[in-house]
């Protein structure tokens, strides 16, 4: 699965997108979020306050509970400011 | 009759509204979103996503579609770093009559800055480097077309 990070989550994460091998147990956003936070000092920084993160499974804005079984591109990053 | 786009280069104001108004509608409503020169910001750069951002822009433009009987819309929004007086965004609509170009043209602008994936940062004269908080003032406007009003 290709995870993608925009605006400050790249800056804390250092990298634009990588590929990442799940455990079967990470099913949604919360828990990718969670191990990602989990996984290194970047991720944790990066992914501190859960509630600041917004998604995007396959395109599709989602909130913590979305699921990413099959997905081939989750986005994170804070909430938009575009316009 | 639709036109989004996504550019780094600078949004031609002029040049789009000939191309926009080339049917002669009989209302065009525009909005046009500058960046503020507050604060001695020296840069303000937008990030985006390469594919979903103008896939964003385009679902948004079919929902004004969908909702109110427009003949024209163009709907374009910059990317990468501005300078202060560059046009952000840009958005014209068309329809017959005045109201639904108007309540189109505050629909797009409203929702766009919720529900379109981009990220404004700006660089300050002392060298500051802030990304950009979302508020809740334009959620609350957002939110204001769930509810079907207008």
């Amino acid at each position: 699965m290709r995870i993608a990070y925009f605006a400050w989550v790249r800056e804390r994460m250092g990298i634009a997108d990588e590929s990442v091998d799940l455990p079967a147990n990470i099913a949604n956003v919360a828990a990718l979020v969670g191990w990602l936070a989990a996984r290194d000092a970047r991720g944790a920084h990066a992914f501190a306050d859960p509630a600041r993160v917004r998604a995007a499974v396959d395109g599709v804005m989602g909130g913590p509970d979305a699921a990413i079984g099959s997905a081939e591109e989750v986005a994170l990053f804070p909430p938009v400011t575009g316009g | 009759m639709i036109r989004v786009a996504v550019q780094s280069g600078p949004i031609d104001v002029p040049a789009e509204l000939d191309i926009h108004d080339g049917g002669g509608h009989g209302a065009s409503a525009s909005f046009v979103g500058r960046v503020r020169g507050e604060d001695d910001l020296v840069e303000l750069f937008l990030d985006h996503h390469p594919v979903l951002t103008e896939k964003g822009l385009a679902e948004l433009a079919h929902s004004a579609t969908d909702r109110w009987k427009l003949s024209a819309l163009t709907v374009i929004h910059r990317v990468g770093a501005m300078a202060v007086g560059d046009t952000i965004v840009l958005v014209l609509a068309s329809s017959p009559h005045r109201a639904e170009a108007l309540a189109a043209t505050e629909f797009l602008i409203d929702r766009l800055k919720t529900d379109v994936m981009l990220w404004k940062r700006q660089t300050f004269a002392d060298g500051r480097v802030e990304w950009v908080e979302a508020r809740g003032s334009d959620r609350k406007r957002s939110e204001r077309w769930d509810e079907g009003l207008r």
